[in-house]
């Protein structure tokens, strides 16, 4: 689990100082799908960014099992980072490198394993988000869905025990946004992942968000899940999540006839 | 102002190169990419270093010929001169000038990129040092491969003398030869091999720099580009003058 406790970040500005964060504090569980949601703006990336060490705090904790990151030094976050998958908004695929090369590269950086355990293993990752027959093609010959996809192979080759996804679905079509929210849900609960997801997609907190953060102008906003967003009278959140006609009216039609939202 | 500006870069730069400098997270990586870089910025670049190096002596040999019509004088100043100006400064200097063009600007662009598009965060995200990974490769490929450049620069640059010689026959290629060979000192060689190391490290690490800094999208990359050919110029210039001064 990844306790955030009292956290506040500042940037240092040519107009001043601008407080981005307000005493962030949140809990993000094992094996969980855990969601960061809020509008553009309101300092869910920058706290993604604090969270896996990007950025430094001013101040508060972040607590990975209990070993606080702000507090360790570069050797100590080195080998915490081994435990890390990301997922990059642009994917951030190697560009001289094919799918194989990319979800490889973790394995021969970190790996400790020879050859062909590393190539069966970068199989397997690539096989599981179905990938299969594209290993040899380059980012730039992929689309936008399999370049997430081989994004998430990359994140998951070295078996993390934490997956942070940067807007995954942006830039995907509703479709393939559910592909990946999708396997994103599955490897999570397979492979009892602690997953943050940072995403201002309203589809993936529907239906995956099993524990969700709101934030709303660097504050927490609200936290709670995908069932009881329905039923939340907190009118930030209800702008925000429910900001389109056709979502104000499934929400007032399933609170009315009093129906549980369901997974896609 | 602009005082605070240039010591502000010069800290960070500084504070960079704290970064690269620093064991390879795992040497086979690391002299795959060193080999890699060899190929990419100094094999590559040799093509270029032919065509300008045979105009550029054929040049000085057709000017100096010109300009030196003294009867007073041997008919070998010619190719004495040529000779003197090659290796003293066209051979290290202005083919670094050249080179930091091409190669400054591919590797500023290059890293600037990976910058723009998050692939540096996650090579952070990973835990590996990643102004190490990217630029230390770069930097010790170029000082090792720029000094074999600057001979096939001397040699070819010679060549193209000789070659205008015998094309135009404004001088005897007998007699250029003969100029080329004549009072030659050695240490003008190893003189121009030192500045060549010098000037590899200085336009390596300026443009990784650049790039590994780029903040925002493909504006700031192509601004990091020019903003490295430009700065590594004017500091080749600098050490230039201050090598030459050391060391002649």
């Amino acid at each position: 689990m990844i306790e955030v406790k009292h956290l506040s970040k500042t940037f240092m500005e040519e107009n001043g100082p601008r407080q981005v964060l307000f005493d962030i504090n949140a809990k993000l569980y094992d094996g969980k799908t855990n969601l960061i949601i809020g509008q553009s703006g309101s300092g869910k990336t920058v706290l993604v960014k604090n969270i896996v060490g990007l950025f430094d705090p001013d101040e508060g904790e972040i607590l990975y099992d209990g070993r606080d990151i702000t507090k360790m030094d570069r050797k100590q976050r080195k080998e915490l980072r081994k435990e890390i998958g990301m997922l990059f908004q642009g994917s951030a695929l190697f560009d001289s490198e094919t799918v194989m090369g990319n979800v490889m590269f973790p394995l021969v950086m970190f790996g400790g394993m020879g050859n062909s355990e590393m190539r069966d293993r970068a199989q397997f990752c690539i096989d599981r988000v179905n990938l299969t027959g594209s290993e040899n093609k380059f980012p730039s010959e992929l689309s936008g869905g399999m370049q997430k996809r081989c994004a998430i192979a990359r994140a998951i080759a070295l078996n993390p025990k934490y997956l942070f996804c940067d807007e995954p679905n942006s830039g995907l079509d509703p479709k393939t946004s559910i592909v990946i929210d999708e396997l994103l849900s599955d490897i999570t609960h397979e492979f009892g992942i602690t997953t943050i997801i940072n995403t201002h997609d309203m589809n993936s907190v529907m239906g995956i968000g099993e524990n969700i953060v709101f934030i709303n102008k660097g504050h927490v906003g609200w936290i709670g899940n995908k069932d009881e967003v329905y039923n939340v009278d907190n009118d930030d959140l209800n702008n925000f999540v429910y900001a389109t006609d056709l979502f104000r009216d499934v929400r007032k039609y399933r609170r009315e006839h009093g129906y549980k939202p369901t997974n896609h | 102002m602009l005082l605070i500006k240039m010591l502000d870069k010069f800290g960070d730069y500084c504070m960079f190169m704290w970064r690269v400098i620093a064991i390879p997270d795992k040497w086979k990586v690391f002299f795959k990419r060193y080999t890699d870089e060899i190929g990419k910025l100094g094999i590559d670049s040799i093509p270029l270093i032919i065509i300008v190096s045979l105009f550029i002596g054929s040049l000085c040999t057709i000017l100096i010929k010109l300009n030196i019509s003294n009867p007073l004088l041997p008919r070998y100043t010619v190719g004495l001169t040529t000779r003197e100006i090659i290796l003293l400064e066209f051979s290290s200097t202005i083919l670094c000038l050249i080179l930091s063009g091409k190669i400054g600007s591919n590797i500023a662009s290059e890293i600037g990129t990976m910058r723009a598009t998050e692939q540096i965060d996650a090579l952070d995200i990973m835990g590996i040092n990643s102004a190490n990974f990217l630029a230390m490769p770069k930097i010790l490929a170029l000082i090792t491969i720029l000094p074999f450049l600057v001979v096939i620069c001397m040699a070819t640059s010679l060549f193209g003398g000789w070659l205008i010689c015998i094309i135009t026959g404004i001088v005897e290629p007998d007699t250029y030869l003969f100029g080329i060979q004549s009072l030659f000192i050695e240490w003008y060689v190893w003189f121009a091999l030192i500045k060549s190391l010098v000037f590899a490290f200085l336009m390596s690490t300026i443009a990784c720099y650049y790039g590994y800094s780029v903040q925002g999208g493909s504006v700031e990359v192509g601004k990091a580009s020019t903003d490295t050919v430009v700065v590594s110029n004017i500091m080749i210039l600098v050490a230039d003058v201050i090598l030459t001064l050391l060391l002649l």
